[in-house]
């Protein structure tokens, strides 16, 4: 990480504000799994809906009232292949699923008590179930011949690839980086993932075979989307959102004006996180689910005065209700309808940054009120999203973009001959692990049924 | 507040909650702490002969639990009282001094011989016990030596051990009755023929618990093995009910009174006994799952129940649902409900559409628009079974509505104001004309 950015000499940014123990004890898991009896009671309180909305309102399609019946009745196995078997990275989205706004918000509980069923932790809890026991539910049918190249090993690649080799194809991924797990293993917040989570479940799901890993490969670099056209049956493109939006402020390069993904993957890869330099006030510049984790993750570091500053008011923010209750639990201020104007200095050392106080307009545009705010900081993070790498990705080609982001068809399908795409890098993604894996199965069951239909 | 007080044939207790025959009442320990719990009499574990029985010494009970670990049902292989005659009998004397106005009453299990019943009644009687309940109900361990249930599925047997025990008692006799029996009527006629004062019932059903998914054995063992035993708690309630109801509304038993026993664990319970004819009820399991307390909101639900009933004693509520039951082919064939559903209370989780479409009538239709599900019964195909309410989870969301007026659209019949039964249906090939 970017420890020049780190200096500040006056201590206001400095390692060990808390002990390495009362980190560990804020790094324990967000929500801590359900025991046996816990899940059976809760698993008791599902209805077994018709249709169930539960299900709709899961981007991943899991059946959930139907492994919720299975962990009923002690068939954890039978209720962990129920989720596994329509997404393969059932353990993470149950850790990290914004579930107040998918499944659990569509469940019917809801309306009768005001308590959905914790479908999140119950299928945590069947499908830790198999990984902490190695239970293998899948095997690869037999050889098809085909080989498939996934460039990127997020989660949307490693959904398409496992896919692919449980029907007997091979896979080859391309990953730059030199650890799999893509925003998995760099982003999630350290809460919602412990204990190296993230590894452990690409072993269980890279144990089936078939897939080949090569790390520090870039798409762009070492390798080029032509040669995998050429080479491979069929490219999956998984490679996500690889570079973060700048503030576009004149001094964004002055020591201390940071990107929240970056550190943040410094955080998670850390093994000494009371070594991490911690800003004394911080302020976060964005509205998204980056804003809240790396502000909550400032607090349980130790730093003092965490403020994120979002432009818009709180009922459009993309932070759910619930994550800035989280936030503002972890004593995190929210400032609504302040947009930055500039960052203020000394020594090049960022010590403030003033907003323009703004206004909605009737027609929801907004419009500086005048009035300007000013925050106190030696640690200004930005967390204003991330953007599209199209370097080695639109040269050569003609790869239809739009919004910066590939286009792709409800296979998830590109305009390119051969070519899928998913996750993050694709247009009208909605940023969800869940969506990621989702996409990676629509198109390996597109691959396949595109492969398996000239054969 | 309702006078809780009851008088069961001439025997009075302050409610009319009183503890079965079981291990609740196995001796003056347990019985101290369930009188000074508040509860109205017992029937002591059952006395036999010595020398006194054994039992095994290892698992005796199992219970079916709900998933939040909520006991539904329960089993027992154990035998009537393993401790000596003489023993029983002092203490038994001690807490009848002791607890004068608590009814207790001596549950008995002798051979069939007179002899043993000539000898035993008249001493037991002695230390002062308020009347006896033979068991006649034991389904395991003494009905395989010709006692408890072996008796009471032979209503001859029934009817020449209560003429013994009549002849030697001068206080009352209730016979407790074995539900494993087909029809309840022929034990409890014979108790009548014999002279019973009351009877009581139910004692508990044969039963397995079920297997043990390890050592694939029945559940629970003695070691290697496993005996069937009675299963009783709140799972066997309605089989109860029916038989009480069976004796309260049969023409020559319906004057004979009734003690409620089986699955009695809230007043609520209590309420369906006795508006089913039994005078009072008895309890072994609840109180065996939950300890000696539960008698207290026994005690005050019953209480306010009579009073917003407006009933100023218990006897005001015996039997009052009796007149409601008769037997199926009396039932009005011509009356008409439909399912209503209340769409403000609807939660829309499609249990009922569901039920409905696999495995009854297809007539609760579905819709989502975009999201909004609606679930709406459709009249024409609606026989009003009631599967419907008996799945939704949201209390009084759909009710069964009866059609007054108009013509039935499932059937095309117009809704007819007079009754009419199977014993006149057309399709009746025994129909009365
Ligand atoms: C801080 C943060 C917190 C988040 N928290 C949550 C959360 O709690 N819940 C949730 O559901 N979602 C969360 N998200 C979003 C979620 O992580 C992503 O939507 C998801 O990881 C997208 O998966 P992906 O496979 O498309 O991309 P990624 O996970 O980004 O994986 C892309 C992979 O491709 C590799 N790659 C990139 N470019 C190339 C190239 N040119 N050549 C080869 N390899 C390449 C990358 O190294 C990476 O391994 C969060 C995101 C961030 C940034
Ligand atoms: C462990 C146990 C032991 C019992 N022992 C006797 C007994 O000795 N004599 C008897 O008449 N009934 C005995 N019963 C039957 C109960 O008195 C009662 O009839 C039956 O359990 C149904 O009531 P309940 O559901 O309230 O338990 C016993 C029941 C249990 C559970
Ligand atoms: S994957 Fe996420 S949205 Fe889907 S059921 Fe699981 S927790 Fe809910
Ligand atoms: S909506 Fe809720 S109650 Fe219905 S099936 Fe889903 S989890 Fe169960
Ligand atoms: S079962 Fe009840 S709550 Fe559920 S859809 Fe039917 S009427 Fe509504």
């Amino acid at each position: 990480m970017n420890d020049k950015k780190l200096t500040n000499e006056a201590m206001n940014i400095k390692p060990h504000r808390l002990s390495k123990q009362e980190i560990e004890d804020n790094f324990t898991d967000l929500h801590p799994p359900l025991s046996a009896i816990e899940a059976l009671i809760e698993a008791d309180r599902c209805y077994f809906c018709y249709d169930a909305p539960c299900t709709k309102a899961c981007p991943s399609d899991i059946d959930v009232p139907g492994f919720i019946q299975s962990i009923q009745s002690d068939n954890l196995t039978g209720a962990a292949d129920k989720i596994l078997s329509e997404n393969i990275f059932g353990g993470m989205c149950a850790r990290d699923c914004p579930t107040e706004e998918l499944c659990q918000q569509a469940c019917v509980r809801n309306d009768h008590e005001k308590k959905p069923v914790e479908i999140g932790l119950l299928q945590r809890y069947a499908t830790d179930s198999v990984l902490n026991n190695g239970v293998q539910l899948f095997s690869r049918e037999e050889d098809t011949g085909k080989s498939i190249a996934v460039v990127g090993a997020g989660p949307a690649g490693i959904s398409c690839a496992h896919r692919l080799a449980v029907l007997g194809h091979k896979i080859t991924v391309y990953e730059s980086k030199d650890k799999l797990g893509g925003l998995n293993e760099y982003g999630i917040a350290a809460y919602k993932t412990i204990n190296d989570f993230a590894q452990q479940e690409l072993a269980y799901i890279l144990d089936i075979g078939g897939i080949t890993i090569k790390t520090g490969m870039q798409l762009g670099k070492q390798i080029n989307l032509e040669d995998l056209q050429q080479q491979y049956d069929a490219v999956f493109l998984g490679c996500g959102l690889a570079t973060v939006n700048q503030l576009n402020l004149d001094n964004e390069n002055i020591s201390g004006v940071i990107d929240a993904v970056e550190y943040i993957a410094n955080l998670r890869q850390t093994s000494n996180k009371d070594e991490l330099m911690v800003g004394k006030n911080i302020v976060v510049i964005g509205g998204g689910m980056t804003a809240i984790d790396i502000a909550v993750q400032s607090k349980l570091l130790g730093a003092e005065q965490v403020t994120i500053a979002y432009r818009r008011s709180k009922n459009i923010m993309a932070a759910s209700e619930y994550e800035q209750a989280l936030a503002k639990k972890h004593d995190v201020q929210i400032q609504y309808n302040v947009s930055p104007k500039r960052l203020l200095s000394a020594d090049s050392n960022v010590t403030a940054m003033e907003f323009d106080i703004m206004q909605s307009q009737n027609d929801g545009s907004l419009m500086a009120s005048g009035e300007n705010i000013t925050l106190k900081a030696d640690v200004v993070f930005k967390a204003i999203g991330q953007k599209l790498v199209t370097e080695g990705l639109i040269e050569n080609n003609s790869l239809q973009l739009k919004k910066g982001r590939i286009v792709v068809d409800e296979h998830r399908k590109t305009s390119l001959a051969k070519v899928w795409a998913g996750g993050d890098c694709v247009l009208d993604g909605d940023n969800l692990t869940v969506s990621a894996v989702q996409d990676g199965k629509l198109a390996a069951i597109s691959i396949n049924e595109t492969l398996t239909q000239g054969a | 507040m309702a006078d809780l007080s009851s008088n069961f044939l001439g025997i009075k207790s302050p409610n009319p909650f009183w503890l079965a025959s079981g291990p609740p009442a196995d001796k003056a320990y347990n019985v101290n702490r369930a009188f000074e719990a508040g509860w109205g009499g017992v029937s002591w574990k059952t006395l036999g002969e010595d020398p006194h029985i054994v039992n095994v010494n290892g698992p005796r009970y199992a219970s079916i639990m709900s998933n939040d670990r909520r006991v539904i049902g329960f089993n027992n292989i154990e035998l009537i009282t393993d401790r000596p005659f003489q023993v029983n009998l002092e203490e038994m004397r001690q807490v009848k001094r002791d607890w004068p106005d608590r009814a207790l009453i001596a549950s008995v299990m002798f051979p069939m011989n007179e002899a043993s019943w000539a000898k035993l009644v008249p001493i037991i009687e002695d230390a002062g016990v308020d009347g006896f309940e033979l068991n006649f109900g034991c389904p395991h361990g003494m009905s395989e030596r010709g006692m408890g249930a072996a008796v009471g599925q032979v209503p001859e047997y029934i009817k020449q051990a209560t003429e013994w025990c009549k002849k030697y008692a001068t206080t009352p006799v209730i016979v407790k009755l074995t539900p494993n029996i087909t029809d309840v009527l022929y034990p409890a006629e014979a108790c009548l023929e014999g002279g019973a004062d009351a009877v009581s019932l139910i004692n508990t059903i044969n039963s397995i618990m079920r297997v043990d998914y390890d050592n694939l054995t029945m559940f629970p063992t003695t070691g290697d093995m496993g005996s069937h035993g009675g299963y009783c708690g709140e799972a066997v309630k309605p089989i109860a009910l029916h038989m009480v109801a069976e004796i309260a509304r049969n023409d020559k038993t319906k004057n004979l009174p009734i003690s409620g026993i089986g699955g009695v664990t809230t007043w609520k319970d209590a309420v369906d006994f006795i508006a089913l004819g039994a005078s009072n009820v008895q309890v072994c399991t609840a109180a065996m799952v939950y300890g000696f307390k539960i008698v207290e909101d026994m005690k005050t639900g019953l209480n306010n129940f009579l009073d917003e009933k407006g009933m100023n004693s218990v006897q005001e509520l015996v039997g009052k649902a009796v007149p409601s039951v008769t037997d199926w082919k009396y039932l009005n064939l011509n009356h008409v409900d439909k399912a209503v559903i209340d769409q403000d209370k609807c939660i829309k989780c499609g249990r009922c559409h569901i039920v409905c479409e696999d495995t009854a009538h297809q007539a609760i239709e579905y819709s989502n628009n975009g999201g909004d599900r609606v679930f709406t019964v459709n009249d024409d195909e609606c026989v009003g079974c009631n599967l419907c309410v008996s799945v939704c989870p949201v209390v009084d969301c759909i009710s069964m509505v009866a059609m007054t007026t108009g013509t039935d659209p499932r059937t095309g019949k117009a809704i007819s104001p007079k009754a009419s039964d199977w014993t006149t249906h057309p399709n009746n090939p025994l129909k009365v004309s």
